[in-house]
């Protein structure tokens, strides 16, 4: 057992060394998480706003030009321009100039006023379902409020909705995208710069020396997980106080929780890029596979889509990515405040996940050496 | 006991592959082994097997008296190794590297010190002990290799083609530390390409095919039987334009093989058959010689080829 951790202070040493040597890592390494926290967290916005809309106002009377103000309320539209006939209308949605046209018949008021259905034609471009989605409820809303409005005598609404939204009350993407970000940059710094570091050794020749030398492969692994943990560590928290500062997103849970359960998703991604440095030859491929295991982490960690929707298959994917917990994890504590009660299964499997994947990696570098 | 290395009836096959076949040996304590043998013909597979590094199919071997397939963990401290590839970090100085080489065999403190000075000294490495390794050239990169590689104090020492693209003076200054150490008890295994160095060796092993074919000191190996066949001689022709004359050497009737050596042809002729060649080059000196290395190699190699 000894044996198995041997000259794990000389390994983690030299590992520092190699660390401090190359600053252009170093700054890539710490720069590039911060350059895409910047990228994301000011790009994405998934808040439905300013879509620009073209208007047909074809009945130009007082009701016709209500029903337009009441869609610029909303701020879900930004009326750009009126045109002048239905196919401009469409020729507006296809060139891409407006995403949404607004077309009021010309009987608009005189079907008003005699109490036959007044008709308006919304036509969306639905290419991004989110969009369409979001601009025909806030037309429906629009239009049924203002319908109401005619038949109820003194325009007092008998129901009123007073919704009230706990944890991110402004509803700023921000505060939902960038702790799970988090998450993403993490394990893209750690998975390459773990793998690059241990393939690295393979292409020289260093590894073959080592092999020769009483070093065991844990203490080669943890070796060298202990230094590039540690940076790690030092990025979370840069990380964590661009969020809090840049972006104004405030944790409302305990700090110190937030940074003891990273530890084992640490713990995880390391192993994970451990792993990729065995089945890599050249850094090209290291480099190459690690990218591999970021697509999934996007995709399918509940990052960017609801894990409840995917199909089961995908669901399961999902189960057994470490980004799914710690992104669980780091929304739970800083957007709802959660607390250790809660969250403890999800550090309990990313423990379980990081053990099995750098005894994993040890075992499949004891196997190939020979 | 005298016996550093043994190996006994080794064979290694990597599933239907036979990387080596029934290999037997003994290397002496403080004896120079040399250990030579075309790429993939079995050298590194055997020093891994030797090292422990990976368990032979068949057959066993020591070191020190060790079992290479129950000792690994003890066998690799008192056994060095250096290979082509030098095993150096480029982006740590000279001491980093010795230090870090220090620290993976476990010497600390005042041991790790006092071996630190012993090992610079003997290698000369110690003038450069903030130069980075990577800035270093072949040659001085190859002592620091060596530095690293002996700082455990082993007893025996695995060398894979330590010279390969080193420049004919660094390859001097290795042999010359290399025969000091064994003075000092060291054991060698060098596996090498270059025949002037083979000659160097005490003793010698060529292995081809997997099969290791020749054992034995430069004077035995001249006297093999298959590389002096029965009724042939061997001859040197000097000669100022070879490649033209090899040609023709080549034609003679009873010229089994020719091959030149800078202003010399080195033929090997069938006996009975010596005349045509003095009839041929009646103004040319042609001396008896004993084989070299080279052409005990070529002829063994032949004789297999041919049996295949």
């Amino acid at each position: 057992m000894k044996g198995l951790f041997y000259g794990l202070v000389p390994i983690c040493r030299k590992e520092v060394l190699h660390i401090l040597r190359d600053p252009a890592t170093l700054v890539f390494a710490l720069a590039l998480p911060m350059l895409q926290l910047f990228l994301f967290g000011f790009a994405v916005d998934t808040n439905v706003r300013q879509v620009p809309t073209v208007v047909l106002d074809e009945s130009r009377t007082q009701e016709s030009r209500t029903l337009l103000d009441k869609f610029k309320g909303s701020d879900v539209f930004a009326i750009k321009r009126e045109v002048s006939s239905v196919d401009s209308m469409y020729d507006a949605i296809r060139s891409g100039d407006a995403r949404v046209a607004i077309r009021i018949p010309y009987d608009y008021a005189r079907r008003l006023q005699d109490g036959s259905t007044a008709t308006v034609q919304l036509l969306v471009d639905g290419s991004d379902s989110n969009v369409a989605g979001q601009t025909v409820n806030t037309s429906t809303g629009v239009v049924l409020e203002q319908s109401l409005l005619r038949v109820l005598p003194d325009g007092r609404m008998p129901i009123e909705l007073r919704p009230s939204l706990l944890y991110n009350p402004a509803m700023r993407a921000a505060n939902f995208f960038v702790p799970g970000l988090i998450a993403i940059l993490l394990q893209v710094m750690i998975v390459l710069l773990i793998a690059l570091s241990l393939v690295r050794e393979r292409e020289r020749g260093t590894l073959e020396q080592l092999t020769m030398t009483p070093v065991g492969p844990l203490g080669l692994m943890v070796g060298k997980m202990i230094p590039y943990g540690a940076l790690a560590f030092a990025e979370l928290c840069v990380i964590l106080i661009v969020m809090r500062i840049v972006f104004q997103v405030p944790i409302h849970g305990s700090l110190v929780l937030l940074l003891l359960l990273s530890l084992p998703f640490l713990l995880t991604v390391l192993g994970l890029g451990l792993v990729i440095s065995t089945q890599a030859k050249t850094q090209a491929e290291a480099f190459q596979l690690a990218m591999g295991t970021v697509l999934p982490s996007v995709f399918l960690s509940g990052y960017i889509f609801l894990i409840e929707n995917m199909p089961p298959i995908f669901r399961v994917i999902s189960g057994i990515l470490p980004a799914t917990y710690y992104i669980r994890i780091l929304r739970g504590i800083i957007l709802r405040g959660a607390g250790f009660d809660e969250l403890w299964l999800n550090g309990l499997a990313l423990t379980a996940m990081g053990c099995i994947s750098v005894v994993g990696a040890a075992a499949l570098f004891v196997k190939q050496r020979a | 006991m005298s016996a550093a290395i043994t190996a006994d009836h080794l064979t290694i096959r990597f599933g239907s592959f036979t990387a080596v076949q029934d290999v037997s040996f003994q290397v002496n304590k403080a004896e120079i082994f040399g250990f030579l043998g075309p790429n993939g013909s079995g050298k590194t597979t055997i020093i891994k097997a030797l090292c422990g590094l990976l368990q032979p199919t068949e057959g066993t071997g020591t070191i020190l008296g060790m079992d290479i397939r129950s000792d690994a963990p003890a066998i690799k401290r008192r056994v060095g190794y250096m290979s082509q590839k030098f095993g150096l970090y480029e982006d740590l100085t000279v001491e980093e590297n010795i230090d870090f080489y220090a620290g993976v065999y476990g010497l600390r403190g005042s041991d790790a010190a006092n071996r630190k000075r012993e090992v610079t000294e003997l290698t000369g490495v110690g003038g450069y002990l903030n130069r980075r390794a990577g800035q270093l050239s072949g040659g001085w990169k190859q002592r620091l290799a060596l530095s690293c590689a002996i700082i455990h104090s082993p007893e025996v020492m695995f060398l894979d083609e330590p010279t390969a693209g080193i420049d004919p003076v660094a390859r001097r200054a290795l042999w010359d530390l290399l025969f000091r150490l064994s003075g000092q008890g060291i054991t060698f295994f060098v596996t090498t390409h270059y025949m002037d160095e083979a000659e160097r060796c005490g003793r010698l092993g060529y292995i081809y095919m997997s099969r290791l074919i020749a054992l034995g000191t430069v004077a035995e190996l001249q006297k093999l039987p298959d590389a002096n066949p029965p009724g042939t001689t061997r001859v040197q022709i000097e000669t100022l334009n070879p490649s033209e004359v090899l040609d023709e050497v080549r034609k003679v009737e009873g010229v089994r093989e020719a091959t030149i050596f800078g202003h010399e042809i080195h033929a090997l002729v069938q006996t009975d058959q010596m005349h045509n060649l003095a009839q041929h080059f009646p103004d040319t000196k042609v001396e008896l010689i004993q084989p070299s290395l080279e052409d005990i190699f070529v002829t063994l190699t032949y004789k297999l080829g041919a049996a295949k």
